[in-house]
Order: structure tokens, then sequence, then C-alpha cells
């Protein structure tokens, strides 16, 4: 019996969220009384490797095929199947992210395990394994009971603390079988997001609305999110009018995430929006609309136009930075 | 080539949500049900690429897992423009059940590229088109965000978590596809509703395993604290708070 976390890396480095799931394992092995191993897939060298024993991994996999540089789905799947195989998992762990979305239906097929998507606490009970997950896009949650023997998680992001742990992890390199017909799909081209704090990962997250009125508006709202090391999102009209990229859409059928802190900047509030961002942690909303219902989701609000309010919002911040 | 688009009936994205039967089972009442939105927008990239495809796409399916009820949504694909659907009779009482009555379906009726959703509305599973695509052991490109065919060659765009990546792939295969797919969703016309009355739209029973789950309650998030409002002539104010009070700067 183990539980185990298949971990995310880039360029080499763990992702914050691979600590997380990490973290979040450790407390469901200490509950049912087994241990963690972490899955890494990838390049990634012997000293970051060995980073994940700080969070409560006891054993890491460490399969650095050449063929799986890039994420093939079907190929993935089978290598993370083989090592649940291998550690005799009963628990594996995903992120609720692309990757873990396009991974773990597979492997749950493969072991005919019971999955429960969008977790965001450890099991409330070990018989019947009950968990509770996000439903009807952050309105609800519900409690799952999963009724195999072997169950997949998958972890809705910023859901538990990231703890770090005393411990020893033991290495081992892993070389599962490849089938060639499992890399049927071609990774052509490979255009990754530099110099920009990725949303999913963002502890600050700093989005704009149809209230900014154009796209050209936009500079500030990027100096503020430089400012803060925030990532930028925006509203679904945004997107739709083609003043953002997609890829910055938040909301029910956009991204749905779970910062620290969300700037909600010109933005009314529609349902749909409210859907994607009600899981952070502070919203701090700015509209000239008074009863706006992004007012009842927030935290802070600031009845103002949100053109004259960004300039003196950033110099505030680099005030109460410098001092 | 014959493209399938899998459809959920689910609430309208505006409900509210409420439960019942002491906070065990979801709150029908008054919903407007419709095709969920990432399978909509799947259907229009289909019926884009078949118009665009000089007849070599010869027709668009559309296939739900479902009860009687969601008949009506099954039409509105129709009338958006589906060729003929497919409903197979069982409950959809979770993501492996649907998919395996899918693939089990799919096993006998084989379509060259099948369409999925990347999330469901309601149940939030985002499962059904990567266990499909296991089921059928078929290669998957998830997290679509454009999709084109030229003759035999695929071309897909993902996203990823941390970039974008261009893929080719072989037919048959299955997409998972997000928003990007296509700009907006189509909308019935008036001539489409009326054609939809006589489209085929075949039942058959389900032929699949059950499901591995069992939802057992429902949690609405806790009561939301008021707003704490500060005067637009002092944002300094809103820093202090966000730096000193809840501690987030």
């Amino acid at each position: 019996m183990s539980v185990l976390v298949y971990t995310e890396n880039w360029e080499g480095k763990f992702k914050k969220l691979s600590f997380e799931l990490v973290s979040y394992a450790k407390q469901i092995a200490e509950q049912s009384g087994t241990s963690v191993t972490a899955l890494s897939i990838g390049n990634v060298d012997e000293a970051e490797l060995q980073k994940l024993g700080n969070y409560g991994a006891d054993k890491v996999l460490n399969a650095s095929d050449d063929r799986l540089k890039v994420l093939i789905n079907k190929a993935y799947a089978s290598v993370i199947a083989q090592a649940a195989d291998k550690e005799g998992a009963n628990v594996i762990i995903f992120a609720n992210n692309f990757t873990g979305k396009a991974l773990s239906p597979r492997v749950s097929v493969k072991l005919k395990a019971g999955i429960a998507s969008g977790v965001n606490a450890v099991p409330s009970s070990f018989d019947p394994f009950t968990v509770s997950k996000k439903v009807f896009t952050g309105k609800a949650f519900a409690n799952v009971v999963i009724n195999t023997e072997k169950k997949i998680l998958t972890l809705f992001q910023n859901s538990v603390d990231i703890k770090e742990t005393a411990g020893s992890v033991s290495v081992e390199g892993f070389s599962p079988a490849l089938d060639d017909a499992d890399f049927a799909t071609k990774v052509l081209d490979v255009n990754k997001v530099t110099g920009k704090v990725l949303l999913s990962d963002a502890e600050v997250v700093v989005s704009g609305g149809r209230g900014l009125k154009n796209a050209e508006n936009w500079a500030p709202l990027e100096e503020l999110a430089t400012e803060l090391g925030a990532g930028l999102a925006c509203s679904r009209p945004v997107s739709d009018e083609g003043w953002r990229p997609h890829e910055e859409h938040v909301g029910q059928t956009g991204k749905v995430i779970a910062p620290n802190l969300y700037f909600a900047l010109g933005i009314s509030g529609a349902i749909q929006h409210l859907g994607g961002v009600s899981s952070s942690k502070c919203i701090v909303a700015v509209n000239t609309d008074k009863d706006a219902p992004i007012f009842e989701a927030a935290d802070y609000g600031i009845v103002g136009d949100v053109q004259k309010i960004l300039p003196e919002l950033i110099v505030a911040i680099r005030e109460m930075k410098a001092s | 080539m014959k493209i399938l688009v899998c459809i959920s009936n689910v609430p309208d994205t505006t409900t509210k949500i409420r439960f019942t039967d002491n906070n065990s089972a979801f709150d029908t009442t008054g919903v407007q049900w419709i095709i969920n939105p990432w399978d909509e927008l799947a259907l229009t990239r289909a019926l884009e690429l078949k118009e665009a495809s000089g007849g070599s796409i010869a027709s668009i399916t559309v296939i739900n897992v479902g009860p009687q009820t969601s008949e009506p949504t099954i039409r509105k694909a129709l009338a958006i423009g589906a060729d003929d659907a497919v409903r197979i009779d069982a409950e959809a009482s979770d993501a492996y059940a649907v998919a395996s009555n899918l693939a089990a379906y799919l096993k006998d009726n084989p379509f060259d590229i099948i369409l999925c959703g990347i999330d469901s509305s309601d149940y939030n599973g985002s499962l059904v088109g990567g266990m499909l695509s296991e089921f059928l052991e078929l290669p998957s490109v998830s997290s679509v965000s454009t999709l084109d065919i030229d003759g035999s060659d695929i071309k897909v765009n993902r996203e990823i978590d941390g970039g974008s990546e261009v893929l080719s792939t072989t037919v048959p295969f299955v997409a998972v596809v997000q928003k990007g797919i296509a700009l907006e969703p189509r909308i019935p016309s008036m001539r489409g509703i009326m054609m939809a009355r006589k489209k085929p739209l075949t039942v058959v029973p389900g032929a699949g395993e059950g499901a591995l789950t069992t939802f057992v309650s429902y949690d609405l998030p806790p009561a939301k604290a008021a707003c704490k409002m500060v005067d637009a002539e002092n944002v300094k104010e809103l820093v202090d708070l966000l730096h000193n009070e809840a501690k987030v700067i």
C-alpha cells in the first residue's frame, strides 16, 4: 500500500503545485498509515528530486526516458499506471489542471480506479472513502464516496498548505515499458510562456473587465501585475471582444482559479464569472456601479472609475513596499 | 469522414444551485437545461469543419448518455446543425459510467474524430473524454484550443500548464476541447428548429459498466462576510487593509 503522487516539472524544476500535492499525499498517508511515493517524468536532476523529500515523499521514482520529454497522454498514462502497480498504490494523486485532466481519466480506466476530481480537502472518512470536491463551478461542494479499492484524486489548486517536514527520501530510477503505439500523437512545436506569471501558479491575480473600455487601457493593469508579481486575467466579454487572449479568461467556461488575492477591476461579477474566482482567498473589487454583484463576492471594494483608481493603487503599493 | 460530438445535458449556467432531500440531491425545480457550454463549442467547430471540408466530412453526429428528459437538449444540438443523434438510455451516474456506455456503443459504431468538452458545468469532472479514449484505446489530445483538418493532415493546438503546443495526430482520435475551439456557439435558426424535428434521434439501451463513485451529499459554501468598502478618494487605505488586515500583499 502507498500513496502515489504524479508530480509536474517545468524546465527541470518542480512546479509549486507538486509540493502542494506531496504535502496533501503526506496527510493522507499519515492518516491511513502508509507511505508516499512521488513519480517524476522528464529531465529533473538529483538535487531537485531530493526536494520532494522536504514535503513528505518517502520515495521518488524518476522516469527520464527521452521519449517522455513532452506530454503524450497515452504514453504518460501508461507510465503512471505501471508506477502505481509497482508501488501497490491504492491512492493516486494528480493536480486538477490541464495535465491532471489529461492523464487521470486514462489511469482511472487502466486501473479501474474510481476518481474524484477537483477535491478540496483530505478525505473526511477512509471507510467508506469519502472526499469533498467542487461542483457547479465552485457554487457548491459534493461529498463523493469512491467505491473501488484503488482511488484517484485530483487536487484543486491552493486547497492545502504546503508543509515542509524533515525526512529522507530515496530516489530510484524507473524504466517503464513504452509501446510505440502510444506515441501516435506528435508534438511538433512548443510555445512556452516566458516572462509572465502563469495564471495557474499565481498567488495574486489582476483581472480586468469591460470597465476598462478597450484593449489599449491594459497598460496600467500590466504595471500593477508586475508590481505585485501577479498573473493577468480577464472576464469573458474581454476575451470575446479579442481585447485579451482567451487563455486569460477566468470564469465558468474559462479558467477556474484560487489565488490568495484577486483584483476584479471593472468587472461587474456575473454569476458565471464568480464561479471561476470565488475560491480566491481575498477578492478586491473596483467598479463604478455600487450595486454590481461583484461587491457581494468581494472582501474589499471601491466604488469608482478603475482608470482613475489604478494609477493611485500602483503608487500606494509602491509606497507601502518602500516603507 | 465522420465526426461525433459527445454532449452533456446540464443546468443553465445562471442557475441558482439548491439541493433537496436533506442535501442529498440537486434540486431540479425550475431549472432550464442546456447543452454543456464546451460541448456546444465543440459542436460549433465540428460544423465549421464540415462546411469547409468540401464534402470530405460526411456527417456530424451528437451522442448523449441520459434519460429521455435530455432529449430537448439533444434536439437543440440537431437544430444547431448536427445531422443525427444517438441517446444511450442509461443514467449518467458518474463519469466512468458515462464513458463506459459511450465506449460500448462506439466499439461497434466507430467515428473518425470524437469531440468532447473539457468539463461539464454541473459536476466538473473533466473526465469523460479522457476515459473514453482509454476505453477505446485511441490517442487523445486534451485542452484543445484549435483544430484544423487539411485532407488527412490534422493539426491541433493545445494549451498546457505553461504554454501551448502544436500537435499532429492520426484518425481515429479523441479531442477534448476547451475555450477557443470556436469563437461563439451557434444559435439555432427557425429553419434549423423545424428541420431538427425530422432528423433521426436513435435511442439505444446502455451496455456499459456502472458507476465507481457515489455522490452522497452536497454543501453550499459558507455565507461570505459583507464587503468592506473603501472610499475612492482613499486608495491608500485599501493597500493598508490588504497589507495589515488581510495580509495578502
